[in-house]
This record gives structure tokens, sequence and C-alpha cells, in this order.
């Protein structure tokens, strides 16, 4: 059976720099896989290398049998694969669910319809608010996303990532800006998914990581350093030198 | 108490209220609104074409608000499509073919089809490339309608522009009570259309567009091919407009395709307020009764003032008219803030 | 035939480089301040109603073109530090808005000053006529024209890309938070480059009375000429502008001179597939 998603040496340098150097990965279907590594390291690079945002200098990306290298990141979408940005990217004049409502409707193809109103598409509202209620996000259903605070703004995220309804789910640093009580619960949300979702999500949060991860791939100046269970990273020595080990000298 | 994610409706709760979502429903205060221009009709029956006329330039408004408030593209050039329809349907009248909706429509169509072509230069650019190809659009069909000076009239303009009967039975009468009886309807049609076009899930992802267009493909958009669509609707309202003025006023001039057509229009639109349709309906008539007014003292006088007034806007207003009264409505005592 | 192919791409080469002269400031501040200002040609219109106004008082031509360039620089530091300096991070569409009312402004305000019909211009002697070169009669003005454009060139050039005020622009041009982060005043180099390029504008009006005219009608008439030059050349390279201006004034003259019926629409058209085959500009960086 073929891997959900697989990287063959996939490189991308801009300039002079070498962001992503001869990365392969492979996800199974229904992978937990957490991808970490020091700042700078090439992670949202390689994340957007996946999702079609960034052309690679080199290598390739499957989705599945399919060869996906060269789709547009709309046409990986429509094949199920949905991100997260680390850097919340909302539609500020629009409501929460708006936005929600929004992407059920992209998803479902909705948007040929010219002549239905939103407010008459109630299997899509009820989707959408459905999502909110196990975000947590229903009594801001109403308020425009760009007067939420930031930890709201961040479920947001990833409640228009989960109304796409991905079977392959890119999570770039899903957690972050989240009080510490709330970030396991999202992350619970994202892995209590059904089995055939695969995911992959970058993180700091060691404890998240250690807690949610069945894989971990690290991440080193553009290189992946190792890859394995979370005890076998956490007892890596390159792995505690690179990475962990600068918290406990820092 | 988790729920499953859709599927299952019974045990979830339907959206509040105060969370709605885009709908067609006709509120008391929309109804008044339309409903106020009829006693006009019968009050004023001196001023029934220049009412006409200010029908006319709403509608071209809304088709730019189209365009500008709810997809966010910036039209220099939108006289182009105006001046189209308008060209399109003098023609058709002058050489014969004076049945007035069959006109419309060619008048419409024609604009939406070059509108749809010129789209795809359009939607490729950023800001600065879309302000430029739809300026350089907007002065080429200018310089075109101006050289065919054989076909088109050229400065002195189409006349001859002969006007069949309305639906076989009303003619277009020197008072203007067919002509403003005529673009009063076809304005409510096409305002109506909008309106539905705008709440429908393809006006949501138009919005969506306009907030954040890089977040959209992300939701497996495909962003051009939504621009290209409304750029074509927008076109083609905007050619219905041009149409009608070609065949109520039985004239068509150079001038519906300057530059100046569409900086008044974007000035008319910001007076309004973009992104509402009703900022369309509202700054037109403004607009139109200032200009009528102000340059029938002294033209000069009126561009000095309202270029004065757009710096001081830009500067100082924001949201225009519509803005303004929905800060004015937050502030009324007993409404919950939104 | 061939003379008068060396004559219009003569005549064409002047009236690309009094393009260039304008719109090498409209260029800069769109491509340096991405601020969209469609006054860019009342500036240079303002210039040349200054240049009427000396002239008037008596002030030779030649006097006049360093007077105007300081004028015109002038009232734009002062527009750019008052007003335009708060719209830099405004939506574009308020940048036209503003810019447009400006405009407006400019062109009632001269229309009242001095009225709506076209100004004559006092060449001095020397410049009238033409010269005999190499078989070809030449203009005398479009001869000093090209010379002195060719002249501010090099200096610009000059002042670009080896003084240190230079480098701050480029560097500004290049990236805002790392120009700042380095320690460079964004803010100052924005005015005087602003300064300066509507102070170019201004001195493009007034040699440009002869070849382009002047009445109220001038800022906006030109005004798509001068976008042009800087969409087709690339916002923020002097050098796409340049090439830009040249090719657009070259096919401008001579498509005026061999298909007068086609008049200024064989311009547009080849700004449309410019702009289909550079998205960005010959020169430009994508956004």
């Amino acid at each position: 059976m073929s891997a959900a998603l697989r990287t063959e040496r996939l490189s991308r340098s801009f300039g002079g720099l070498l962001a992503n150097s001869e990365i392969s990965l492979s996800l199974p279907v229904g992978a937990r896989h957490a991808l970490i590594g020091p700042n700078g390291a090439g992670k949202t690079t390689l994340i957007n290398l996946l999702t079609g945002v960034l052309p690679p200098t080199a290598g390739e990306v499957w989705l599945g049998e399919e060869r996906i290298t060269h789709l547009s990141q709309h046409q990986r979408v429509r094949r199920g694969m949905t991100r997260t940005y680390q850097i919340t990217a909302l539609f500020g004049g629009l409501t929460v669910l708006e936005s929600v409502v929004l992407a059920v409707c992209e998803r479902k193809g909705l948007a040929s319809r010219w002549l239905r109103t939103v407010a008459s598409c109630a299997e899509e509202a009820e989707e959408a608010w459905a999502l909110l209620q196990t975000l947590h996000l229903e009594s801001e259903a109403g308020s425009l996303t760009r007067l939420l605070p930031y930890g709201k703004q961040r479920l947001v995220e990833i409640a228009l990532a989960l109304a796409t309804r991905p079977r392959i789910l890119l999570l770039d640093e899903p957690a972050a800006g989240i009080p510490a009580g709330e970030s396991a619960e999202v992350l619970d949300v994202v892995a209590r998914l059904p089995r055939d979702v695969t995911v992959l999500f970058i993180e700091h949060d060691m404890q998240l990581v250690f807690r949610f991860a069945e894989r971990i791939a690290v991440l080193v100046g553009g290189r992946l350093l190792t890859e394995g269970t979370p005890a076998e990273i956490a007892a890596d020595r390159r792995v505690r030198e690179v990475y962990l080990g600068e918290a406990e000298h820092g | 108490m988790r729920v499953e994610p859709a599927g299952g409706r019974a045990e979830v709760g339907a959206p509040e209220p105060s969370s709605r979502l885009p709908h067609d429903r006709w509120g008391p205060l929309e109804i008044a609104f339309w409903l106020a221009p009829i006693p006009c009709y019968f009050l004023f029956p001196g001023y029934l074409v220049l009412a006409s006329q200010v029908f006319i330039t709403s509608l071209f408004a809304l088709s730019l608000d189209l365009i500008l408030g709810y997809a966010g593209i910036v039209s220099l050039g939108h006289a182009a499509f105006f001046g189209i329809g308008a060209y399109t349907a003098g023609l058709l009248a002058a050489h014969g073919w004076g049945e007035p909706l069959s006109g419309l429509a060619a008048g419409g169509a024609l604009a939406a089809a070059v509108g749809f072509l010129v789209s795809f230069l359009v939607v490729r650019g950023g800001d600065l490339a879309r302000l430029m190809v739809t300026l350089g659009i907007g002065q080429l069909v200018y310089e075109a309608a101006n050289k065919a000076a054989s076909v088109t009239g050229g400065v002195d303009g189409l006349g001859g522009v002969a006007m069949g009967k309305l639906l076989g039975r009303f003619s277009f009468d020197l008072e203007g009570r067919a002509a403003w009886i005529y673009s009063f309807l076809v304005l409510f049609a096409c305002f109506a259309l909008a309106r539905r076009v705008v709440a429908s899930p393809f006006g949501l992802s138009l919005r969506g567009i306009r907030e954040n267009d890089r977040r959209m493909p992300a939701l497996g958009t495909p962003v051009r091919r939504r621009l290209v669509a409304v750029f074509a609707l927008s076109a083609g309202l905007a050619g219905v407009a041009g149409a009608l003025l070609a065949q109520t006023t039985q004239f068509v001039g150079l001038e519906v395709l300057g530059f100046t057509r569409s900086a008044e229009l974007l000035i008319i639109l910001v007076l309004g307020g973009t992104g509402r349709l009703y900022g369309a309906l509202v700054g037109a008539p403004l607009f139109m009764l200032a200009q009528n007014y102000l340059s029938g003292i002294d033209p000069t006088y009126w561009q000095f003032w309202l270029g004065l007034l757009l710096v001081a806007a830009v500067l100082f207003g924001r949201g225009g008219i519509m803005g303004m009264a929905d800060r004015l409505r937050a502030r009324l005592p007993g409404r919950a803030a939104r | 035939m061939v003379t008068s192919l060396i004559g219009v791409l003569f005549d064409g080469l002047a009236y690309g480089s009094l393009l260039f002269l304008i719109s090498n400031g409209l260029s800069v501040t769109m491509g340096l301040m991405n601020f969209v200002n469609l006054a860019h040609g009342a500036f240079a219109m303002l210039g040349g109603y200054a240049c009427v106004a000396l002239m008037r008082r008596g002030v030779p031509f030649l006097v006049t073109l360093p007077l105007v360039f300081l004028a015109v620089a002038l009232l734009g530091a002062v527009l750019e530090r008052a007003l335009y300096r708060r719209l830099y991070r405004a939506p574009h569409l308020d940048q036209v808005l503003f810019s447009i009312g400006l405009t407006f402004v400019a062109v009632a305000a001269t229309t009242w000053a001095f009225g709506p019909s076209q100004q004559p211009v006092e060449l001095p002697p020397f410049l009238r006529g033409q010269l005999h070169l190499a078989g070809v009669d030449l203009g005398k003005y479009r001869l000093f024209l090209v010379a002195l454009v060719v002249l501010i060139t090099v200096d610009l050039e000059f002042l670009i890309g080896r003084t240190r005020f230079g480098a701050r622009v480029r560097a500004a041009v290049d990236s805002q938070t790392a120009a700042a982060g380095l320690g460079i005043d964004v803010n100052r180099v924005f005015s005087v480059t602003f300064a300066m390029g509507t102070g170019l504008a201004g001195l493009g009006g007034a040699l440009g009375i002869d070849i382009l005219g002047l009445d109220p009608t001038f800022a906006l008439k030109y005004l798509v000429y001068f976008l042009l030059a800087v969409a087709v050349g690339g916002a923020g390279s002097i050098k796409g502008t340049a090439v830009a201006a040249i090719v657009l004034g070259v096919f401008d003259v001579a498509g005026k001179y061999y298909v007068p019926e086609a008049g200024a629409f064989i311009i547009y058209a080849l700004m449309v597939v410019l702009m289909i085959l550079f998205p960005a500009g010959l020169y430009g960086r994508r956004a």
C-alpha cells in the first residue's frame, strides 16, 4: 500500500540559501507525525513545498499514487491536502461563522450556485456550527475574525482546516498562542480525527509533541537529521545536542 | 461534550440569530427605499429625465461595486464597458433595430464578452498592474471609438438613435415618462440579481478573496476563475447601464468612455460606501444632484471642491456615507454593538 | 524615405526622453513607496505653468528651468510631509482617490489662474530652427532636450549608483524594513526622493511645453503615458522606465506619422501586449 504523502529528495533554495535539502519523507495513512527542529531549520518551507505554495528546486512530492509536484495549491486542496498557517491568515472582515461556512461551501463546490443564498444552505451552516462547537467557538460565531483575541484566531485557523475534511492535514504550529490548558484540547480534536486522515504537525512545545506524535521527524539546517518514534528521538544523542540539548544549556 | 461533525442533525443547535449568514430577505427600510421614487414620479414631473440619469448611473456604480467592493479589484477603466453597451444599443437602433429590450440585452452581452476577455489580464496582476491594465483598456476603447468616427460618430457623437416601442406598446416620449419607468425597472431587476449573487456562496467567496486572497487557495478555491466570472458579470451590468443611456437619451457621445467617467464612478462609489450595494444607490443620486447644481454654477468651481472633498474624505472619512451611517447606527441607544 | 525614418526615430527619441524625465519620479514613487500617485501628471503640469508665470515676468526660458525644478520639488516635499506620508500604508484605492482629488484641485486652480487655453512658450533664438546633420534635419530644441535628459540621467545614475544617499535609496527600494533596521532614515529617503521625482516632473513639464503643449488638461491627458512607461518598464527601475519611455515615444511618433488613422490606439495596444508578456514590467521585480 502506498504512503499517503511521500517526498523524494525534495529541495528548495533561495538564491544561495538551501532552505530544504534532499528531504525524503514518507507518511503512511493515518500517521500522527510531528516535525521538529530549531528555528530556521526549514520546517515552514517544507510545508510550503508540500502544499504547493512554493515550487521545489528539485525532488518530487507524491500524494498516494499521484505525483503532485507541479500542481497548484488549490488543486492539492481538492485532492484532500489542507494546511494551517503559522502566522494566522484569516478573513478579517468576515465573522467566524461566515469563515467556516465559506470553507464548507468551497469544499462542496457550491460557489457555482449564484442564486442560492448562504442562509438557505442549512446543511452547510449546521456542519459549520458543529465544528465551532467542537472547538468551543460558538460564543464567537458572530464576531469578526480580526477582532478576536489571538488564541481564538488560532482556533479558527484549525476550524477552517477541518472544514475542508482533509485526508492529509499539515499543521504549522497549531498550538502557538493558545493558553497551555487549551492547547492539549486542540490537539486532542486533531488526534481523534478518523484514522484515514494523515496528520503532520510542526510544533515547538515538546510536551505536546511527545503526547500526540507517533513518529517524529527532526529537521536541522534544511536537512532531515533523523526520524523515529518518540522514545527513539528522546534517546538520540544527536537530537539532544542539536535541539533538545539547547534547552538544557539555555 | 463532543458532537460528531456533520451528518447527524438532530442534536445540533441552529446558529444563533446574531450570527446571521448572508441572506436575501428584504427589510422594511429597504422596501421603503425602493417605493420612495414612485411618488416622486408623480410629484416631480419636470425631473423625470434627471431621475432616469440617476437610475442609470446608480446601475453603473452598482456594477463597479461588484468588483471593487466585493472582489477588491480597483478599476480605472470601467467606463469602457459602459461605452460598449451604449454604442452597441445605439448602433443597433441607428441601423434599424429599435427594439429596446433586445438592444439592452445585446449591449449587456457584448460588454460581458469583452469583460470576460479582458479579465484574464486583470486578474493576473497585483493592484498596480490592475490599475494600469484597466486604465489602458479604458483608453484603448476610447481611442477606438474616437478613431472609428465613421461608425461611432466620433467626437460629434452618435445620433439618429430611433427607438421602437417598449414591449410593443409604450413609446419613448419627450417628457421621459417611459424612460423613467424603463430605467427604474431595469435598475431594480439588476439590483435584485446583484443582491442575490452577493448573498450566495459565490458572493461569500468573493468577499473571502477580497479579505485574504492568499488564504482562498488553501480552501480549494480557484481564485482567478472566480474573479473572471465576477468581472464579466460586472462588465455586463455596466453594459446594460450604457445601453439604457443610449436608449433613453437617444444619443451616444464619446464622454461615455472617458477616464473622467471612470474616475467619477470611483468617486461616487467611495462617497456612498463600497461593498454594500446600497453605497452605489446612495452615492449616485447625491453626486449627480450635487454635480448638476454646482457644475451649473461654474464647472471649475465644482472640480476644485470635488477634488478637495476627495482629499479630505480619504484622509478623514472612512467607508463613505454608508460607513458613517454604520457608525451613527452603532451609537444609537438600545442597539447592541456588533 | 530613410531620412524621414531617421527623422521620425529622432523625434520619437526626443519625445521618449521627455516622457522618461517625467515618469522617472513616478517609477521611484511607485516602486519605492508603493504609492499610486496619479497626481504626478499634475506636478508636471504645474512645472509648465510655473515656467510660463516666470517667463511672463521676463525671466528667460533657460533660467526658468532650474527655478521650476526647485519650486516643484519644494511643493512636492511639502505635500509629501503633510499629506502623502499619511497614506503610505493605505489601500491603493485610497491612494488613487487621494491623488485624483489633488489632480482635480490642481487642474481647477490652473484653469482659474491661467484660463483653459494653450500656453505659448518663448524659446531662446539659438534653440529654434533645425540643425543639418549628416543629411538629416534635426530640430535644435529636440537635440537640446535629448542632450539635457542624457546629462540628467548620467547624474542620476551617479547619484544612485555611487553616492551614500543613492545606496540608501537602493536599500530602501529593496526592503524598507531591512533598511530601517540598518539605521537608514527611511522617511527622509522618501521625502528627498519624492521631492526630486516631482521636481524632475516639473522640469519635464516646462521643457515639454513646446512639444506636448500646455493647458489644464495636460495633467490627465498625459498621465496615461507616464503610467504606461512605469508599468511597462517596471516600477522602481530607472533603466526600465528609460527603455519603456523610449519605446513608447518612438512607437507613438512613428504610429502617428505612418498610420495617422489609428492615432494613439497603437500605443495602447502595444501596452496591452507588453503587459501580457511582461506582467511585472520589462525590468520589474515581482511584487
